[in-house]
Formats: C-alpha cells, sequence, structure tokens
C-alpha cells in the first residue's frame, strides 16, 4: 500500500491529523482539475462536471451505506458538524419551540463543542452533557436516562463515532436505537472512523453522519454531512441551494472526485488495512509500555481488537513529561506526532478527553498522540520506539527544570544540563 | 551550538533569530505563550502575545528555515510576574515585570527547559551587549544605541545565566535593524515597537489594578498629616506620580504637588510639593550582579527606571543587601522599582529599591535628614540616613 515513490526523510505519525494523499486521488482530482465545468451550469461542460459530483456523490452513499440523495457534500467534516448542529436544533425548534436541548457528549470534537456552546449562548440551547466511563465510552443507557428527564424537550442528540484523541469506539447503533424509541434526531461526527472501523450509515440508524475527505487519503478542504431525506435542516449558508437547498456555493469537482476516489479505497481495502494498523498499534503499544518509563496507554486498548478501538490509534500517558516537550524532541529525532489535544495559538490546551474519563490535568500534560495510517510501517514504529527513551529522559528533566522552586538563579548554573 | 531563539513575533527578535543562524548556529524559534487566554488580534503597540504574535513569529521562522514551537508559560508567568506585579502594588511598591519576566521566565523557566531539552544557550532580540573580558568572563554592557538600550531590563542576570544567553541585536542601532528586517523580507519589519505592561493591553495600570483589587477609598493626606484628598486605592499610586489626584486645594504658593509615598498598611497616599520628592539616599535588596559581586566601596553609575538617566553614584553590597548613594538628588524613586548599577557600560548588577531619601548634605554628620515621610523622620539614626519608606 506504500506508494514506492514516496520518500520521506521523516517518521508520519500523525494520520490522525491528516493522512497521504491516496496517489489514485491524486491523480483522478489532478486530472479533473483540467476541466471546465460548473456544475451547476447547463451546457455541455457543466453537464460533465455534474456527472462527476453525481459519480463521486453514488461512490460516497454506496460506501458508506446511505443513499445518493443523502448525502450533502461541504468543506469538510467542520462545517458538516455545524450544519448538523446547527441546521437540526433551528430546524426541531421552528417545529417545535420546547426543544431546546441538545444531549452531546463530553468527548466531542471542539467542532461539536463549540456549535453547541454557541447555540447555548446565542439561541437559548440547554445542552445536557453526556458523561463517558473510564475509557471515554458514552453507554446507551446515560443517553437514555438524559432523555427521559423530558422528552419533548430534546431537539438533538450527538455522539461521535469514534473518538479522535484516545480513538475509542462509541456505540452509535445502541445510542440511535434510543433515540429512535422517542423520535429524536441523532448525529454522530465519523470523521476519525471512515477507512478504519465498518461505518454504516442506515445500518446503525443514524440520522446525520459527518464525514471528511482528507483524513483518508482525499483532498482537504472537502467533505459530506450524510443526511436522512427526512431530516430537516436549516441552512447556514444561503445562495444557489446547490446542495439540497440546505447547502450553498458552487461546487469544489475536483475535490469531489479525489474525496470519492479515496473514499471507495479506503473502504474496499478497510478491513485488510484495519488489519495490518491492528498490529502495527499493538507493536507500538507494547514497545512504548516496556521502554521503562511507566508508559500507559489510555482508553479502550485490548491486543488484537480494532472494533473498540480505532486500529490506527495509539494515544499514551509519558509520566513526568509536557506533551510540548515530547513533541519537539520526536519532531528533532524525525517522528512527527501530536499531544492530540486542541491548540490555542500552537499551545496544547488540557485535553478535554482525558479530563472528562477522570484524569487529572497534571497527567493530561504527558499525552502523546499516535496515529497510524496508509502509509505506516514496522520501521517506522521502530524509528519511534528508538527515539523515545531519549526523549522522555530530556522531557522529564525539562519538567523538573521548569517548577518553580527549581529556578532560583543561584542554582541554575550550578545545574547538570546535558 | 544549539540555540532556542525567543520569538515573540517583533521586529527585533526576528533579526536577531536570522542573526545566530547566520552565525553558524543550529537555531529553534520558541514562542512564549503567556497568556492563558491569548486575543486573538493585537489590539494596538501596547502588548504583545497575541495569537496574531504568535503567527507573525512562525512566519519569520518559516522564512530563516528555521523549526518553531510554542511553549506554554503562562501558568509560570501568571504566578511569577503578574501575581508578583499585583502583590508588589498592593503592598504599596512600584515593580518592574519586565525585569521580572527575564529573571523568572526567559532566563530561568525558558532557559533551564531549553538547557534539559539539550540545547546550549538562549537567544533574545534585547538590545544590549555581551562583551568577553580578557579573563573570559562573559560581561553584560550596554546597547551601542543608547535610545533603546535595553541592558537595565537585564540587569537581573547572572554569571551563568549570561554564559548561556546571546544579544546579536546590541552592536546596532533601532532603524537598521528595520532595515535589516526588510531587506531579508520579513513583513514584521515596519510593525510598531511594543510598548509598556504586556500584560495590560490597554496601558490602563491603575484601571487594571482596580479590576483585580478592587475600590479601596482612603486619605490622600500632605507630609504634616492633613487629609487634602481621597483616593480610590493607595496601590493605584506611585512615588512621583501628579497626575490622578485631583486634590481640591493647591498647595500653599500653588505648587504642584506628587505622591511622595504610598503607604498601604493605612491605605494612604502621602503628597508633597516638588522639592521634597528628590532623593540621594537608597537602600535596596535582592541583589543580582552580573558578574562577581562588588567589594567594599565603588564608583558606579546608577540607573532606577528602564529609559531613565545615569547618575553617579557609590555604592557598596552586603550579601543581598545594596546602599547606594547618588551624587545627587534625583526625583520619582519608588520602592520596587529596580536600581541597576553601570560600571561605565558594564552592568554591574541591580537590587530592589526598598527606600528612597534625602540627605541633608552628605559630607556632613548632620542629624537631620529629610526624609519623604514627614513626621516620622524625627526617630531615626542620622549616620544611616536610609529611612524605610513602606515595607
Amino acid at each position: 500500500m506504500l506508494d514506492s515513490s514516496v520518500h520521506l526523510d521523516f517518521v508520519y505519525l500523525d494520520h490522525g491529523a491528516t493522512t497521504p494523499m491516496l496517489p489514485e486521488a491524486i491523480e483522478a482530482m489532478t486530472a479533473q482539475m483540467a476541466s471546465v465545468g460548473n456544475a451547476s451550469s447547463l451546457h455541455t461542460s457543466g453537464r460533465l462536471g455534474r456527472r462527476v459530483v453525481e459519480e463521486s456523490r453514488e461512490t460516497i452513499a454506496q460506501a458508506m451505506g446511505a443513499q445518493p440523495s443523502e448525502v450533502l457534500f461541504t468543506s469538510g467534516g467542520t462545517e458538516s458538524d455545524n450544519l448538523a448542529i446547527k441546521g437540526t436544533f433551528w430546524a426541531r425548534q421552528d417545529a417545535d419551540p420546547r426543544r431546546v436541548r441538545i444531549l452531546v457528549s463530553v468527548v466531542e470534537h471542539h467542532a461539536v463543542i463549540d456549535c453547541v456552546g454557541f447555540l447555548e449562548a446565542h439561541e437559548g440551547a440547554k445542552v445536557t452533557w453526556l458523561e463517558v466511563d473510564e475509557v471515554g465510552r458514552v453507554h446507551p443507557e446515560t443517553v437514555r436516562a438524559a432523555i427521559e428527564t423530558d422528552p419533548d424537550t430534546v431537539a438533538l442528540v450527538s455522539v461521535m463515532w469514534a473518538n479522535n484523541e484516545v480513538g475509542t469506539v462509541q456505540p452509535v447503533a445502541e445510542i440511535a436505537a434510543v433515540c429512535r424509541e422517542f423520535g429524536i434526531p441523532v448525529h454522530s461526527d465519523a470523521v476519525q472512523a471512515v477507512g478504519q472501523v465498518d461505518v454504516d450509515f442506515a445500518g446503525r440508524g443514524l440520522d446525520l453522519l459527518s464525514i471528511s475527505g482528507h483524513k483518508i487519503g482525499g483532498p482537504q478542504g472537502v467533505g459530506a454531512l450524510l443526511a436522512r431525506r427526512d431530516a430537516a435542516l436549516v441552512p447556514l449558508t444561503h445562495g444557489g441551494g446547490q446542495e439540497r437547498q440546505v447547502r450553498s456555493g458552487s461546487l469544489d469537482v475536483p475535490a469531489i472526485r479525489g474525496f470519492a476516489v479515496a473514499m471507495r479505497h479506503a473502504t474496499a481495502n478497510r478491513a485488510v488495512g484495519a488489519e495490518r494498523l491492528v498490529a502495527l498499534r499493538d507493536k507500538l503499544i507494547r514497545g512504548a509500555k516496556d521502554a521503562g518509563f511507566g508508559v500507559q496507554v489510555t482508553g479502550d486498548w485490548e491486543p488484537g481488537d480494532g472494533m473498540r478501538r480505532l486500529p490506527g490509534n495509539a494515544h499514551l500517558l509519558v509520566p513526568g513529561c509536557d506533551g510540548d516537550s515530547l513533541l519537539y524532541l520526536l519532531d528533532a529525532a524525525g517522528v512527527q506526532c501530536s499531544t492530540g489535544s486542541a491548540c490555542q495559538a500552537g499551545v496544547p490546551q488540557p485535553s478535554h478527553v482525558l479530563l472528562a474519563m477522570g484524569m487529572s490535568e497534571h497527567k493530561a500534560r504527558g499525552a502523546l498522540r499516535l496515529t497510524l495510517g496508509h502509509t505506516s510501517t514496522a520501521a517506522d514504529v521502530d524509528v519511534f520506539l528508538a527515539a523515545l527513551p531519549s526523549a522522555v529522559e530530556r522531557a522529564q528533566r525539562a519538567q523538573v527544570a521548569m517548577r518553580p522552586e527549581q529556578t532560583d538563579p543561584k542554582q541554575m548554573s550550578q545545574k547538570q544540563t546535558r | 551550538m544549539r540555540v532556542v531563539a525567543a520569538m515573540s513575533g517583533g521586529v527585533d527578535s526576528a533579526v536577531a533569530a536570522a542573526r545566530m543562524v547566520e552565525a553558524g548556529h543550529e537555531v529553534v524559534g520558541v514562542h512564549l505563550a503567556l497568556s492563558q487566554n491569548a486575543a486573538t488580534l493585537r489590539e494596538s503597540a501596547r502588548g504583545c502575545c497575541t495569537i496574531e504574535d504568535a503567527g507573525d513569529a512562525r512566519r519569520v521562522a518559516d522564512m530563516i528555515g528555521i523549526p518553531f514551537y510554542v511553549w506554554d508559560m503562562a501558568a509560570r508567568f501568571t504566578s511569577d510576574v503578574v501575581e508578583d506585579f499585583i502583590a508588589e502594588y498592593a503592598a504599596g511598591r512600584t515593580p518592574n515585570p519586565c525585569l521580572r519576566c527575564n529573571e523568572k521566565i526567559k532566563f530561568a523557566a525558558l532557559l533551564d527547559k531549553a538547557l534539559a531539552l539539550g540545547f546550549d544557550a538562549v537567544a533574545t532580540g534585547h538590545y544590549a551587549q555581551i562583551v568577553e573580558s580578557a579573563s573570559g568572563a562573559r560581561e553584560l554592557h550596554r546597547a551601542v544605541d543608547m535610545a533603546k538600550d535595553q541592558s537595565y531590563v537585564l540587569g537581573v542576570l547572572n554569571a551563568g545565566q549570561l554564559a548561556r544567553s546571546f544579544f546579536p541585536l546590541g552592536d546596532t542601532a533601532k532603524p537598521q535593524i528595520r532595515q535589516e528586517a526588510a531587506a531579508r523580507g520579513f513583513y514584521v519589519a515596519a510593525k510598531p515597537d511594543s510598548h509598556d505592561i504586556c500584560f495590560i493591553p490597554d496601558g490602563d495600570t491603575r484601571k487594571w489594578l482596580t479590576d483585580r483589587l478592587g475600590g479601596q477609598p482612603g486619605d490622600i493626606v500632605d507630609v504634616d498629616g492633613t487629609t487634602v484628598g481621597q483616593h480610590g486605592g493607595a496601590y493605584a499610586f506611585t512615588v512621583g506620580q501628579r497626575r490622578g489626584l485631583h486634590l481640591g486645594q493647591p498647595a500653599a504658593g500653588g505648587e504642584p504637588r506628587y505622591v511622595v509615598e504610598v503607604q498601604p498598611g493605612t491605605n494612604t497616599v502621602v503628597v508633597a510639593t516638588g522639592e521634597l520628592l528628590g532623593v540621594d539616599a537608597i537602600t535596596g535588596d535582592h541583589a543580582r550582579w552580573c558578574g562577581a559581586a562588588p567589594q567594599g566601596v565603588v564608583s558606579v553609575g546608577a540607573q532606577v527606571r528602564a529609559h531613565g538617566e545615569e547618575v553617579p553614584a557609590t555604592a557598596w553590597a552586603d550579601g543581598e543587601q545594596v546602599e547606594v548613594r547618588l551624587q545627587r538628588r534625583i526625583r520619582g524613586v519608588a520602592p520596587g522599582q529596580s536600581v541597576v548599577l553601570y560600571d561605565g557600560t558594564r552592568v554591574v548588577g541591580s537590587a530592589t529599591i526598598a527606600t528612597a531619601t534625602a540627605c541633608m548634605a552628605t559630607t556632613s554628620t548632620a542629624t537631620a535628614s529629610t526624609a519623604v515621610t514627614g513626621g516620622a523622620a524625627t526617630s531615626r539614626s542620622s549616620t544611616r540616613p536610609p529611612v524605610r519608606l513602606s515595607r
């Protein structure tokens, strides 16, 4: 699966942020870029562009267990989440103003959490946060209990398919079944899940599903919201109404074509790829735990399992280290990874996911997220494991050096520096 | 050497980083995140550390081809600089947060972290020079551009810190640095200089302090103890301050009056006419020496403000205590400010001002000295004139 034309002089272990584009997707997309044609134009070039869009829509629908008319192209996962959350909230409110509650898990991506925060601050929404267990999982009974306090006031429920930080896969089918009992629409952000676990839109009984192009080997800047035909959505962008009168803006035909090619590839090869990633992930986690620094793995890890945790996700806690020190040291050693949490001006904030799982802020500071993907190899894991010991030793010294009582300038020059 | 270039996003640290690269060092750019909730955009020439500034620093690092990271020092900055700043004002003193930041953050937390991670030194865009003496010691000196000289705020660095610091801009005048930035294609070349205190973006220190310490109405009195006005919190006043007193009645003779003392214990602000502001005897504590501590009485130049004038003086040090006798009186010396001592262009060290008083006649053994504390002046020794003003 590794394209022999790609020679990287670094080890890329941040596929959860974005994964290299598949050569097939690059080829399809660049070929399309040479063609003129607005998919909404009525002449020949327009019809050719439209054909590419509709073929892509069909490809994506088929891969995701949806009908083509249920695929709404967007600019990516964040826009899809915004449209799902805000669009549904407003539509449900229009139908019945009592529906002010949004039930949402505490481990959602900021694209969901901040939407909900916006609706709370400006639109009178009341948020019920769905708690998780120590591996970051939402239990269907938690959703049921939250709905049952007052079912008529619930506008929607949103629980992600798989967590972007710790990789925990949520019981979305069971949660959707609970919502269906009460006739409440349910959304899931599957941006991290597609291509790694079996994502089936209709089969799991969802109303809305967010997906993204660049996490599966497609281009950045394109995604889709899968929305049932009966899902009522108030548009966020107004204009030409290109996508089902809900999402306006000329469609990005080349990106959509690249997205569809990547989707076909990622889902067709998913089972084999997932098995390969599970083996690499387990090798990485075992190696890190055996390195002797007391490294812990967060979330739901069982060797060989690719259903309860994303196959490509390894999320580690390194005691006595700050994630930003580890990130720098590993980057300098040619290993690119992430601390996993959202950034503000490039500074990792304490992860709301880890805090929600009951972890202390201090412990959460040593988080390191390594995410494997289609170009990852056993050699990549070996390079990481070889770089880890000296990185941990230095990062631990740096955290000691940063303690206020240690930084009396009179002491400084006497410190061991190497 | 492997060097961390501290990059604020401004023009000075940008050129400093570029110069370190050209000098052959292996440089990594680091922007310090000092605010727990940074603003998105810079509002004015004041302040720094916005997300826009971090982005400017990142862009410059890209252009000079060095790796770039943001390191979160917000918690340390809050406890060591911002909270210290508030506590000092609450105690009636006037701190200099830039010295404090250099002592506790840039050349302590940042330097220590850099050393632990395998770096050898830190470079900043401060205007100051490090000169190697005949004996090989690294001395801190003023910048050649006296208008921009920042050696004052570096007067807290010890020999160990100086051995691991670089100030690549000290030999160049600021206008040339801007030209150099423009020639290098940095779009921050024309970015305004930052002024004042970075964590008070609108520059209104009194309002900022009032927001945090609350209103504490009290009396403004003259040196005789007569109440001449009211204030909203003694902490917001600084010795030498004239504006913002809003005194109802003018002084006899109509001369302007100034704050001569802040008494946090009684929440009282003492005012007097200008002649009582002049001081020439300073005691300091928290002494820091940029090399060996001076032995015995030494002739120095003393500077009490970042861009204040240097006054000829004698000084002697006793552990962390310093006594400084100025050869002429200067005004507006507040406890909490730093006095930085110079030998020519070399920075000898610094101390935090504890007391500032006036001696009637420095050569005589006169029994009285004019102290700005009014009535309290009668009860103290004459041979050691300095009087503790507000401790």
